[in-house]
């Protein structure tokens, strides 16, 4: 490391290419690797809300779809994900659809990633949904239904509310690994935080410097999901459900 | 909550304190005795009585596992020879010598940090990089260039008006892309790919329309492809870059000996066997022939050895 040339002011420092400084790159994969993320966490959290519902109801069919959705998201990597929804369908599909999906799609490496990760973390909180909701005891169901609610209406306005506040902590890692997923979207071209974090080390070869940075941008992303999580959950806590408690 | 939190900060502030110290440390005089400057890499050599080479996985010709996973390839073959070198230099007949696989990403941290010694690869000898690394005299020079699908109609830079124009990340095409005068007055969508297999793909799918990379790459990579026939290389040259062995800064006594090697090999004419070798006939895994004449450019680096950097 003796010969290592350290500078840490490489950040303000115009691109080789002239024009733009690389802080300027560096803000813009935040940006990328943010919207991805928040993006894909709100559809996962539609979608994976949903599947957990139907893995839990009374009809059969259903929860094995939910099942099968599960399975299928959860067991193949992240990775290998991405690349089947960016070079792989668009030649399973019919051409005209393919072909627009090549060309004419906007922000189509953006879009694909979003896809994709909302997709694979949806398989992911439909299991925590799942796992809430089998947690509540039998007699709340029960309950509801004796009162003459119909099963939408005991999930609505019995089941979920508990069962979403207690799983709000496995949430809270799910939220604070999609922004670390996003990153799985370079391969498919996405000029995320880590992309263009590799990018800088190619044009200036400070790579202590950039990747300590980029360490450090992640972390603060972690951190500020977490702590937004931990709000929620303060902001929700109900008494006397064994939700929220030990914490101040 | 309260208390956790500020743990948090200290340790965060503690983390960033730590660093800024390494970036304040003045850097190592090279009269200390753990420096792998000076007489560097042979000590480092010799102490340990082995040498460690960055090789690449698919820089087809220069550096490539073969079928059996061994590293082949023109660069390997120079280094090779200065192996020899540095066996004789240091009378160590039995150094013994180790791969380590590097990547465009990892090759000139591994080799600043002392875990590869010298790179065979098929790295481009530029200014910036030089700040970092040195380079040996150029063994090979490359023209930038783009691959197209025969039967796009692309045959020069303003056919790509409107269309899509990949290049790999971690490579000095892309700026020569943004840098053209004449491309940069055209209305192109860039993509990245990861590697260039990744970026060969996107070309191959009709993602993208053009993939821009140093054409040597480009034949290896076209003659992989399922149909050799359906690319070809078209276009204006973007750059000339010289391809250089790498080693580390501020070591006069290995630089010199890397170069002695090299230059030896081209005054006997050696050097153009060893080309015509992995250029001009079947190579493995598959027995293609790249068939790429040798340049007049490279013909005038063998004549006359740089080390200039781009």
């Amino acid at each position: 490391m003796a010969d290592y040339r350290w500078n840490w002011l490489i950040f303000f420092e115009k691109v080789a290419t002239g024009g733009e400084r690389y802080y300027q790159w560096l803000l813009a994969g935040l940006g990328w690797t943010v919207a991805t993320s928040l993006l894909a966490w709100c559809l996962a959290l539609i979608l994976g809300l949903g599947i957990g519902i139907i893995r839990t109801t009374p009809l059969r069919w259903l929860a094995l779809l939910g099942e099968i959705y599960v399975e299928i998201f959860r067991n193949i990597p992240l990775i290998v994900q991405m690349f089947l929804w960016f070079f792989v369908l668009p030649d399973l599909v019919p051409p005209v659809w393919g072909h627009w999906l090549k060309q004419e799609m906007p922000l189509p490496e953006f879009t694909t990633a979003v896809v994709s990760l909302a997709f694979f973390t949806a398989a992911r909180i439909a299991e925590q949904v799942k796992a809430g909701l089998l947690a509540l005891p039998p007699g709340q169901s029960q309950a509801a239904l004796a009162l003459g609610l119909t099963w939408p209406q005991a999930y609505r306005y019995v089941l979920l509310p508990v069962a979403l506040r207690w799983i709000i902590p496995p949430l809270t890692s799910e939220l604070m690994n999609i922004f670390k997923n996003s990153s799985v979207a370079l391969t498919i071209g996405l000029l995320e935080l880590t992309a263009v974090t590799r990018q800088i080390n190619e044009y200036t070869f400070q790579s202590f410097e950039i990747f300590t940075l980029a360490t450090v941008l992640y972390a603060l992303l972690a951190l500020m999901a977490n702590r937004l999580m931990a709000w929620i959950e303060a902001l929700t806590t109900l008494p006397g459900y064994g939700l929220g408690q030990g914490r101040e | 909550m309260m208390k956790n939190r500020f743990c948090l900060g200290a340790v965060l502030t503690g983390l960033g304190l730590v660093l800024a110290a390494c970036g304040a440390q003045p850097p190592t005089p090279s009269s200390s005795p753990t420096a792998t400057s000076a007489t560097g890499t042979l000590e480092k050599i010799k102490n340990s009585g082995e040498i460690v080479l960055g090789v690449r996985e698919s820089s087809i010709p220069f550096s490539y596992l073969d079928n059996q996973q061994k590293s082949v390839g023109y660069s390997i073959d120079l280094c090779q020879k200065v192996v020899e070198a540095i066996k004789q230099e240091l009378n160590l007949p039995n150094l013994q010598v180790k791969t380590n696989p590097v990547t465009s990403q990892t090759r000139i941290p591994l080799l600043t940090n002392g875990t590869i010694d010298l790179e065979c690869g098929s790295t481009t000898n530029s200014q910036e990089r030089q700040k970092q690394v040195a380079f040996s005299v150029a063994h090979f020079i490359t023209a930038v260039r783009m691959a197209v699908k025969a039967d796009s109609g692309i045959t020069d830079l303003q056919d790509l008006q409107g269309k899509a124009v990949v290049t790999t990340s971690g490579t000095t095409s892309e700026r020569y892309l943004k840098q053209n005068e004449q491309a940069k007055s055209l209305d192109i969508k860039t993509l990245q790919g990861k590697d260039h297999a990744e970026s060969f793909l996107m070309l191959a799918s009709g993602r993208a329309d053009a993939f821009v990379l140093d054409d040597v790459l480009l034949a290896g990579l076209i003659a992989q492809a399922k149909d050799p026939q359906a690319f070809k290389i078209v276009g204006p040259t973007l750059s000339r870059e010289p391809y250089g062995l790498m080693f580390r800064k501020n070591d006069p006594a290995f630089k010199a000996l890397v170069d002695k090697t090299l230059t030896r090999l081209m005054a006997t004419g050696a050097i153009e066997k060893t080309y015509n070798h992995w250029f001009m006939s079947p190579i493995p895994p598959q027995q293609i022939n790249l068939n790429l004449p040798l340049s007049p450019d490279l013909k005038k680096a063998f004549e006359h050895p740089t080390d200039q950097g781009i």
